[in-house]
Parts: C-alpha cells; sequence; structure tokens
C-alpha cells in the first residue's frame, strides 16, 4: 500500500534536516503506529506524504499502490486514497462543516471518474457516521472546526475520514487533548473503518491509544528517522521505560 | 484679474453642462443646493476626503465613455414579486415598468411630480443631504440635488406585500445620469426597496431615507456587472426611535464607484446596520466611504464591508463613527476587510472613531490579507482542487457582510452572483 523509501526531507525556507532517511512499508490491511519523542519528525512525515507546502524533499520516495505520492497535488493524493487526521485540525470561518463535506466527498468523486452523490443519499450517510462520533446536527451546521472544542475537532477529523472512506489513514496524534472517553469514541470509529483494502497510520505520543487501537508494527522514530520497529510490545516498552533505553541503545 | 481657484473654475466646467429645473415644490432646494454647491467646489485630488479616490472623472462636463455591456446573467432580484421601476439611462421607461400601485406604499417620480407647488417630499428633498454637508462636505450630493432629472419619491404607509425595486439600467455609452430618490417610513411602517443595475455610462444618485419611530427599511443593492461604467451614490439616512435600517450593497466590476453612506441615529434605541461586499477585477476602483453619527440613546451601528480584488483592483474603505456627547449606551461596531487575490491589488483603509460621550462600546478594526494558506491545505487535503478551494474561502470571506441581509432567499442570490463572479476567473 505505502512504500516510503530512504525520505530525506528540509525545510524550504531555511537550511534545516528534518526527516534523515526514512524507510517504511505498509501493506494493506495493516496498522502501524509510530512513536517517538517531540520534533522527531513525525508530524512532518504526514506533512510530507499529504503534499502540505514548505518542504523539500532531496532524496528518496514515497509511493501509494505504486503511484508516486511525491509528484501529486495534495488533491491528487487525497483522491488516490491518502488522508491525514491532522494534529492540529485547521478552523475555516464562513465554510460550514456539511457544504466542506459534501464539496471534498463530491470533488474526490469526481476525480475518480465517479457519479457525485445525491444530496438526499449524502445527507443520509452524515447523520448516520455523524450520529456514531457524537457528532451533533449543530456542529455539522458550524462553520469547519470554529468554536469546536479539542476534542470535538478531533471527532470531526474521524468524521471526514469516515465520509471519504481513504484506503491509507494517517492520524497525527489524534489523541492528544482527548479524555478517556473521547478517545475511546475516536478509537471506535477507527476501528469502524479498519478492513482489508485499508491500511492506517497511528502517530501518538501514547501507548494508550493503541489499547484501543491493536497496531500490527510499531515503530520509534527519533531524530528524522525510524530507529527501531516491532511488535505492540514495542509500545508497552516505551510507555513503561520512556525512550531513553532505546535511544541509547541503538546510539 | 486674479487666476481663477481650480476648484471653482472645475466646478463652473461641470455646471455649464447642466440646467437648473426650474418650478415647483423643489426649486428652492435646488437653487440652495446649487448655492451650496458654489460655495463647496467640487472635489479635487488634493482634498482629503478623497485622497484614495480620483474625482477627475466625475468631474468631467462629459462622462468618459463606457461600453454598454450585455449581461447574460439575466436581471438581479427578477425571480421575487415585486413593484419593478425601471430607468433606461436615467429616463424612466414606463412600458418596461410595473403601476406604482401598491398597497401600503405611495410611490411616484419625481419628473411627474415636479410641477406640483405642494408636496410631502418638500420636507426631505435636499433637507437630509445639506445636514449630511457637516462635518464633511460631500460636493457630488449637492450636484445632484440641484440638478437630479428624475427619480422616486416612496412615501411608506404600511407594510407592503411585496418589495419596490428600482432597476437602472445602461444602455448608451455616453450617458450621464443624475436620480435622487426620497424615501418616508412611517411610524411602524417597513418596506424592502432594491436596487440593481449599472444605471449609465455615469452615474450620480442620491437617496434621502427618513424611518420615523418604530419603522423599518431594508435597502438592498446591486451594481451589477458592467466594466466601464462610473457612479458615485449618496444615502443620507434619519433613524428615529426604535427604528431600523439595514443597507446592503453588492458592486461586481464597475470602473470607478464611491458609495458614501451617511446616516444619523436620532431616536434613541434605534439600529443602523451597513453592509456591503465587491468584487474586483483589474481596472476597478471601489471607495466605501461611510459616517455614522449617534446622536441618541442606547443604538446601535454596525458596519461590515468586505471587499475582494484582483489583477490590480483597487479598494478604498473611510469609516467612521461618531458618538455625540450624551448618546451614551452606543454600540458601534465596524469591520473592514480586503481579500488580495494577488500582490497587484491593493486595499486603503481610513477606519475612524470619534467618541464623546463615556458610556459606549465602540470597536473598529480593518485587514488586508491573501488567502489562507493553511486553510487552502486543509481544503486541498481533502480533495478539493485549489481553485475550488479558493473559490471557497473567498465566498466564505464574503458571507459576514452577505449575511447582514436578513431575507434569506435575497441573500441566496447573492451569493449566486458571487459564485458566477468566481467562477468567470
Ligand atoms: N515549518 C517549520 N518551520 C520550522 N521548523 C519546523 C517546521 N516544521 C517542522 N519543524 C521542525 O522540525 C522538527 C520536527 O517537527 P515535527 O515534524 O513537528 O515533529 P513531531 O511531530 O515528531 O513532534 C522540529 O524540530 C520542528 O521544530
Ligand atoms: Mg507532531
Amino acid at each position: 500500500m505505502l512504500n516510503i523509501n530512504n525520505l530525506h526531507v528540509e525545510l524550504e525556507e531555511e537550511d534545516k534536516k528534518i526527516l534523515k532517511g526514512v524507510d517504511l512499508t505498509i501493506k494493506a490491511g495493516t496498522v502501524h503506529a509510530i512513536m517517538g519523542p517531540n520534533g522527531s519528525g513525525k508530524s512532518t512525515l504526514s506533512y510530507v506524504l499529504s503534499g502540505k507546502d514548505g518542504y523539500d524533499v532531496t532524496e528518496g520516495a514515497a509511493t501509494l499502490d505504486g503511484l508516486d505520492l511525491l509528484d501529486m497535488e495534495p488533491e491528487e493524493r487525497a483522491a488516490a486514497g491518502l488522508f491525514l487526521a491532522f494534529q492540529y485540525p485547521v478552523e475555516i470561518p464562513g465554510v460550514g462543516n456539511m457544504t466542506f463535506l459534501r464539496t471534498a466527498v463530491n470533488a474526490q468523486r469526481k476525480a475518480r471518474g465517479e457519479d457525485e452523490m445525491s444530496a438526499a443519499d449524502f445527507l443520509k450517510l452524515v447523520r448516520a457516521r455523524a450520529k456514531e462520533l457524537k457528532i451533533d446536527a449543530d456542529m455539522l451546521k458550524r462553520p469547519v472546526n470554529v468554536g469546536f472544542s479539542g476534542g470535538e475537532k478531533k471527532r470531526n477529523e474521524i468524521l471526514q475520514m469516515a465520509m471519504l472512506e481513504p484506503k491509507m489513514c494517517i492520524l497525527d496524534e489524534t489523541d492528544s487533548g482527548l479524555d478517556v472517553d473521547a478517545m475511546k469514541l475516536v478509537a471506535q470509529g477507527v476501528n469502524a473503518l479498519r478492513a482489508e483494502g485499508r491500511s492506517f497510520l497511528v502517530i501518538t505520543h501514547y501507548q494508550r491509544l493503541l489499547d484501543h487501537i491493536k497496531p500490527d508494527v510499531v515503530h520509534i522514530m527519533a531524530d528524522g528517522k525510524i530507529i527501531k520497529s516491532g511488535g505492540p510490545d514495542l509500545a508497552l516498552e516505551v510507555e513503561n521505560n520512556g525512550y531513553e533505553d532505546i535511544l541509547a541503545e541503538v546510539a | 484679474m486674479a487666476l481663477a481657484n481650480p476648484k471653482q473654475s472645475a466646478t463652473e466646467a461641470r455646471l455649464t453642462a447642466l440646467t437648473l429645473p426650474s418650478g415647483g415644490w423643489s426649486e428652492p432646494a435646488r437653487q440652495d443646493a446649487l448655492l451650496r454647491l458654489q460655495a463647496m467646489g467640487l472635489p479635487q485630488r488634493r482634498d482629503e476626503y478623497w485622497k484614495f479616490t480620483r474625482p477627475d472623472t466625475l468631474l468631467d462636463s462629459q462622462a468618459p465613455t463606457a461600453a454598454v455591456f450585455v449581461n447574460d446573467d439575466g436581471r438581479m432580484f427578477e425571480a421575487y414579486d415585486q413593484i419593478n421601476i425601471v430607468f433606461v439611462d436615467g429616463v424612466f421607461d414606463a412600458d418596461a415598468s410595473d403601476e406604482l400601485v401598491l398597497e401600503g406604499v405611495h410611490v411616484e417620480r419625481l419628473a411627474d411630480i415636479a410641477d406640483k407647488d405642494i408636496h410631502w417630499a418638500k420636507d426631505l428633498y435636499g433637507t437630509l443631504e445639506s445636514k449630511g454637508q457637516t462635518p464633511v462636505e460631500r460636493p457630488f450630493a449637492a450636484l445632484n440635488t440641484a440638478f437630479a432629472s428624475d427619480g422616486v419619491v416612496i412615501h411608506v404607509t404600511g407594510k407592503p406585500s411585496k418589495p419596490v425595486c428600482l432597476t437602472y439600467i445602461h444602455n448608451s455609452e455616453v450617458s450621464d445620469a443624475i436620480l435622487h430618490n426620497v424615501v418616508r417610513v412611517d411610524e411602524g411602517a417597513e418596506l424592502t426597496l432594491l436596487e440593481n443595475g449599472p444605471a449609465a455610462a455615469r452615474f450620480n444618485n442620491v437617496t434621502e431615507i427618513d424611518i420615523a419611530d418604530g419603522g423599518t427599511l431594508h435597502f438592498i443593492r446591486a451594481h451589477g456587472r458592467d466594466h466601464e461604467r462610473r457612479a458615485v451614490t449618496h444615502m443620507f439616512a434619519r433613524l428615529g426611535e426604535k427604528s431600523t435600517f439595514k443597507a446592503f450593497t453588492l458592486t461586481v466590476n464597475g470602473v470607478l464607484t464611491r458609495n458614501e453612506c451617511v446616516i444619523e441615529l436620532a431616536g434613541n434605541d434605534a439600529f443602523a446596520h451597513v453592509a456591503g461586499a465587491c468584487v474586483g477585477d483589474g481596472d476597478f476602483h471601489h471607495d466605501d466611504t461611510v459616517f455614522i453619527t449617534h446622536d441618541a440613546l442606547n443604538c446601535e451601528s454596525r458596519q461590515v464591508f468586505k471587499k475582494v480584488l484582483r489583477n490590480g483592483a483597487t479598494g478604498v474603505f473611510q469609516g467612521k463613527i461618531l458618538v455625540k456627547a450624551g448618546a451614551q449606551k452606543t454600540d458601534g461596531y465596524q469591520i473592514s476587510q480586503a481579500l488580495l487575490l494577488d500582490g497587484d491589488s491593493q486595499f486603503l483603509a481610513k477606519p475612524e472613531l470619534e467618541i464623546y460621550a463615556d458610556d459606549v462600546i465602540c470597536s473598529h478594526g480593518s485587514t488586508t490579507g491573501a488567502i489562507d494558506e493553511e486553510a487552502l491545505y486543509y481544503l486541498r487535503s481533502r480533495g478539493v482542487p485549489k481553485s475550488a478551494a479558493t473559490d471557497l474561502l473567498t465566498l466564505a470571506f464574503l458571507i459576514e457582510a452577505v449575511e447582514e441581509i436578513d431575507d434569506k432567499v435575497i441573500a441566496d442570490t447573492i451569493v449566486s452572483r458571487l459564485e458566477s463572479w468566481l467562477a468567470r476567473r
């Protein structure tokens, strides 16, 4: 599904290397987790994959089902099935959440040469999905993320994911700022989407989320590289001992 | 002989092309306006109030030619049940107009009533305009009062079941129209007044509005698509106790527009909301100049002006809130914002507050910015193509002004016009 090969990334504005050779292969239907200290480059990886401006890829490649992601516009990557749940979802005053969702769903369908979803089908689907995430009608009507609490923003990200049905979902610290109940809700939302043809890359600081979304593979990222990979136990090790031991072990 | 002062000579040059209508109830007001105009003179480039907008083409004795633009969008507000009054290049078109009969409102044409010796409009014609000349002079409004060839006088006595619409068609490359409207809203009466169309190659329009206690006027203007036309418009409104005035103006293109709005909150607990959305492309200069005076207790005023500018267009906003001594509990709000779609366009803003009462809440803000890159990326990351995402954000920017319109159907019509402007990029 997702293949990242020796990815090197620098900031465009300043001479700063952030990713220093990331290798990662995610097979269809699997859940991978990336953990790592603050500033290790996890969000940068997710931004570069989804096509945010401001980064220079100096070496390496990233493909989604064989398509060269780095050569595509952000909207093309989305239509190809890539989705990033943002660590900090963006507020968009003046654009209703519902309008936003419908525009996105139909834009992706159009890009893939599919028919637009009818207004009635869309409404039905969005209501059902919103209900599962305890997102009320008012949140759907309000401008995108404006005045949403931290937890509401994260649930709104998962709603978008549920509506867009991407095949490669990247979740960047979707658990941060959530209380236990909200985290369970988000995890349920993610688990409901787990499917054979769909993969997840879950970026998190805490083992907590991984109790609810069980990963197949856990990676530790530090200083722009994946320094260790393993099974779910690796997350527990981090939880118990912090990153120091692993960092020391690799150094 | 001393050299003529340039202001006076410009004024005299402009006046050579005009003849003062005589006779009837309006003659004293017209003569008074001419004297005032001659005393103040037409604006020059150096005038502080015209610092951001060149008055030159408004001063020429002949209107600069303006190609007639064929608008394929159809007439704005066409879909509503309404009384429609049509002026073509400033000349009344009886065939195209509806009969001026509607329960709750009397509508007459200025030209029709000109010969009468007595008319209720005498109390208002030129009165609010003349009062609105202090503390800042508005010479084109005085010129209008003196020389207006026609217009409508509207007396709202009840709550008419449909809006009155003024449709201004531009059909001649050299037309120079001067129309003057007077609106009187009686106690507790309510009207929606619509206005649409580019009017003429050059248009000078004044609307004087007097709203009695508890009255309401919704005034929605759409100065439609027409690239080369020029317009200078004034609205002067006086608000009585617990009255409401809500004005919205849409401007889509036009080479030069100066819209002045002068409002006096004269009775307690009155509301005045003025808003504008303008979108301009290339050779486009749009100026909103607003002056709101709070002269009573517990009044609210709101100004919301949004401009989207691209390909070297210029936007201007001069807005002032004056709170007189004793106008306690005033709530004044003013926001003017420009969205520049490229680096060639510019926005010049001069927001002002002048407050002589101590128990008031007044705020103002003005911003100039480009499309929010973060928001653009967020939308694109969800699959919305760049151009569609830019349009969505542009409309989102304008929507705060459009939301000032109470009537949902009218607001939707405005939005659809804005959408088609964006689509024509
Ligand atoms: N646009 C940027 N400008 C400046 N520094 C940046 C930018 N993006 C990332 N960085 C820096 O790159 C490093 C990695 O950041 P990030 O990818 O956010 O890490 P993580 O998500 O693992 O906490 C940090 O040192 C951060 O400060
Ligand atoms: Mg991060």
